[in-house]
């Protein structure tokens, strides 16, 4: 066995604590965490990586190169040493010090862009140094390379719709890339026209839910489809916080805040689903990855300003 | 009057600008007049408690303010506030 075969095939949980409220109604959410590098994004990362080496794009000797906010970025970086290639990623200042450790650790190189302009800076980085020496990179361009839902049209939707042994009902899923998202529930809607698929997002273009991206203030990814949103449930920062904290303490699941926000939106979801509905979302990533995030200490109720540290 | 450093994910309430100049003496009198001079931002910055949200990270020139007095840090003339998302993934953020 390879690190890179225990890529996907990840649990699908049942969050009963949670859904208690909802009888009738199943919540389930997919256990990304599980995957070698701690996220989702292994699986677009493997599948997009593989595919560049099929067409003999990715050569020995080049070095990939990409813009993230972090998990792709590590499951670059894991494939690279397990591979042999170099990677180096364009990332954000303000990325969580856990992310740039567990990427330098495993051997990639950090280039750290504007903290104002969020990943756009990162892109806009990668791609001036690609015009610079372009025979030298191998660029995925996770946004934009159609074997990022591929990978969760293979896997993720495949997997979902065994596991719940073919009734799923509704499929929500936070969009960073919009591959989680475009490939999963291009697959369900395939396997049942009547499964209904929910894109969720941030309320504000300026918010705190890590890895995902506020569609409709930012540039729209090529991979995005967005005939395939039967509805968009949006959720706010806080909000996300405070779900991420219930599943640690209720479901003893230690997830992510983007984990948090798919819950929240799967719990709003379960609140208006008939008796019968199963829901499932994704748990994108382990909380461990936020450990020196503040929101994990509950927001104090005095004084005017929140600044807990 | 202070500097302050605009995110991309805010220039949309700030017609794409991406400075501005705000007077106060404490950081949270230069961020509160920065929001009363852009109204639309108000709700993206503070809480309906009025308290600025927990995700918005401030910095006086490359000061975090959280180590220096929170919003009670003093501004001197000219000084730059930067607000930033706490994470990377927020505004223009990309995955
Ligand atoms: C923590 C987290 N959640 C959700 C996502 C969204 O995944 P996708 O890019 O498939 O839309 C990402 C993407 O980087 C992420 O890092």
């Amino acid at each position: 066995m390879r690190i890179l075969d225990m890529v996907g095939n990840t649990p699908l949980i049942e969050l009963a604590n949670m859904a208690k409220a909802f009888p009738g109604v199943t919540v389930l959410g997919k256990a990304e965490f599980a995957n070698p590098s701690g996220s989702v994004k292994d699986r677009a990362a493997k599948a997009m990586l593989l595919d560049g080496i099929e067409k003999g794009l990715l050569t020995k000797g080049k070095t990939v190169a990409d813009a993230t906010s972090g998990n792709t970025g590590i499951a670059y970086a894991m494939i690279g040493a397990a591979l042999g290639y170099r990677v180096s990623l364009y990332m954000p200042a303000n990325t969580s010090m856990e992310r740039k450790r567990m990427i330098r650790y495993l051997g990639a190189e950090i280039v750290e862009t504007s903290p104002l302009e969020s990943s756009d800076g990162a892109f806009r980085a990668v791609r001036e140094a690609l015009a610079r020496e372009p025979g030298r990179y191998f660029y995925p361009d996770q946004y934009n390379n159609p074997a990022n839902p591929g990978a969760h049209y293979e896997t993720t939707g495949r997997e979902i719709w065994e596991q719940t042994g073919r009734s799923v009902t509704h499929f929500a899923a936070s969009m960073g890339t919009s591959g989680t998202f475009t490939g999963a529930a291009r697959r369900l809607k395939e396997e049942n026209p009547n499964v209904r698929a929910i894109a969720v997002q941030p309320d504000s273009p300026f918010h705190g839910i890590e890895g995902t991206k506020h569609m409709a203030s930012t540039i729209r990814p090529g991979i995005l489809d967005e005939s395939l949103q039967d509805d968009v449930v949006y959720v706010t920062t806080e909000e996300a916080y405070e779900t991420t904290r219930r599943l640690a303490l209720q479901e003893g699941i230690f997830a992510g805040i983007s984990s948090g926000a798919n819950v929240a939106a799967a719990l709003k979801i379960a609140g208006a689903a008939p008796a019968g509905s199963v829901i499932v979302t994704i748990l994108c990533d382990s909380g461990a990855r936020y450990l020196s995030d503040r929101f994990w200490d509950p927001p104090q109720t005095e004084g005017i300003f929140d600044w807990n540290i | 009057m202070a500097k302050i450093l605009i995110p991309t994910a805010l220039r949309a309430f700030t017609d794409g600008k991406s400075e501005a100049e705000a007077e106060g003496k404490t950081v949270g009198e230069v961020i509160a007049a920065f929001a009363a001079a852009y109204p639309d931002i108000a709700r993206h910055l503070y809480d309906e408690e009025g308290r600025l949200r927990s995700y918005v990270n401030v910095f006086v020139g490359d000061e975090n303010i959280r180590g220096f007095g929170g919003l009670d840090a003093p501004v001197k003339d000219g000084e730059t506030v930067t607000l930033v998302p706490a994470i990377a993934g927020g505004g223009a953020g990309r995955a």
